[in-house]
């Protein structure tokens, strides 16, 4: 119940991109189509979902203060928690390295279509921002922070897939010149912000 | 280039936020108050112009198949001790700011800057480049945590400026703009400003 509950709310209530504006800069520029942004979207789902758990097993037996006293009694008075941003990214990188060459072996026109920005999810911040919410939340286990990271990541699909509809219906819509494109588009996301925070409060 | 466009540029006709559409990822959730908006601005120009110094003394020499990774590592030790700074003096802006100062690493302007100017300019032009893209990006974090403060809770860095009068009089603070779509919305008011003025930026 306390995994189904995590879930809920890392979809809706604590949203990547409504709540937290994490990976926007993605999300802005590759949403003008529904199809590819579904590519994108489940990419950033499946890497997230790699990456947190990962970062949860490092987080907890190497970087937190006290953590790496398996090693012995001598190592449990070490304190490396600030080196955990190198290590995040550094397994961010690597996971979506991974990923790329998967999308380019598996489904080539995927890889076409999202062109640069595959590579780029290593700099999404929605997947290096997973990891830190992570380790500021503390989860309990291993399978809590999986449910946190699988939950966000569909999140932000969600997110990102809704934006690319009404992007392509957009495109017939008689908007003021200096609003066109960009500015528009920032409009609709706060909307759709103020519509998924009805979703606060909800608990199972 | 001359310098002073290098370093003016990024301000408005070339602002890495409302024209080039970079560092939205971790900019607006910290920008509800003046204060975080401040520090976060400080943060990223600091970032944004030391890294770009390090990547334009090290681009002759960083092989182009692993320059992202090298950019990450240099971008993150630098985040590193703006963070370990941050803890250090002020601590209490750093709560606030929770994991977004980590997400400087992946701002989509640091690596934008290092890939589209560090590469291929020297240290003093890069420096400049960086600055002006910091500064550019810190202005629209300040003038929307501007807006945002004092509609929102009535006072700006927490002293109240606006009249208790009013208060009697029946004027209420407006809790939408505290939340965090206004920030978008408020975004696509200075976009919708800016294109205005600058009818070239405007998109057919």
């Amino acid at each position: 119940m306390e995994s189904l509950n995590l879930f809920i709310k890392s979809i809706f209530i604590d949203n990547m991109i409504f709540a937290y504006f994490l990976g926007m800069c993605s999300y802005l520029a590759v949403s003008k189509t529904v199809k590819t942004s579904m590519g994108l979207g489940i990419a950033v789902t499946f890497v997230l979902t790699l990456t947190v758990p990962i970062n949860y097993l490092l987080e907890n037996y190497i970087l937190k203060p006290g953590a790496l006293s398996w090693l012995g009694e001598s190592f449990a008075e070490v304190d490396l928690s600030f080196l955990s941003l190198i290590f995040f990214i550094a397994v961010v990188a690597s996971m979506v390295q991974l990923v790329e060459m998967v999308v380019e072996k598996y489904s080539p026109s995927l890889y076409a279509s999202l062109g640069i920005f595959l590579p780029l999810i290593a700099v999404n911040c929605a997947i290096l921002g997973g990891s830190l919410f992570m380790q500021q939340r503390a989860f309990d286990s291993v399978g809590t922070a999986t449910v946190f990271g699988l939950g966000s990541g569909i999140g932000w699909l969600l997110a990102i897939v809704g934006i690319a509809a009404i992007r392509e219906k957009l495109a017939y819509s008689n908007v003021p010149a200096p609003l066109k494109g960009i500015g528009i588009t920032f409009i609709i996301t706060g909307l759709m912000g103020i519509a998924f925070m009805s979703f606060l409060g909800i608990k199972l | 280039m001359k310098n002073k466009e290098i370093l003016l540029g990024p301000l408005s006709k070339n602002n890495p936020v409302i024209v080039q559409v970079l560092g939205i990822c971790s900019a607006l959730a910290v920008t509800s108050k003046l204060e975080p908006s401040v520090v976060m601005a400080i943060s990223v120009i600091a970032v944004v112009a030391l890294a770009n110094v390090v990547i334009s003394l090290l681009r002759n020499t960083i092989p182009n198949s692993i320059r992202i990774i090298v950019q990450l590592v240099v971008v993150a030790a630098l985040v590193i001790i703006v963070d370990q700074v941050l803890k250090a003096f002020a601590y209490d802006v750093s709560k606030q700011l929770s994991v977004f100062v980590g997400l400087i690493i992946t701002n989509c302007i640091v690596m934008g800057r290092l890939e589209a100017f560090a590469l291929s300019h020297g240290p003093w032009e890069s420096f400049l480049d960086g600055v002006g893209n910091g500064v550019g990006y810190g202005l629209i974090l300040v003038i929307v945590g501007f807006f945002r403060e004092l509609l929102g809770s009535g006072t700006l860095f927490g002293f109240q400026v606006i009249p208790q009068v009013f208060y009697e009089m029946g004027y209420m603070n407006n809790g939408l703009m505290i939340l965090p779509p206004m920030a978008l919305i408020v975004v696509a008011c200075i976009i919708w400003v800016h294109r205005s003025h600058n009818k070239d930026l405007q998109e057919k």
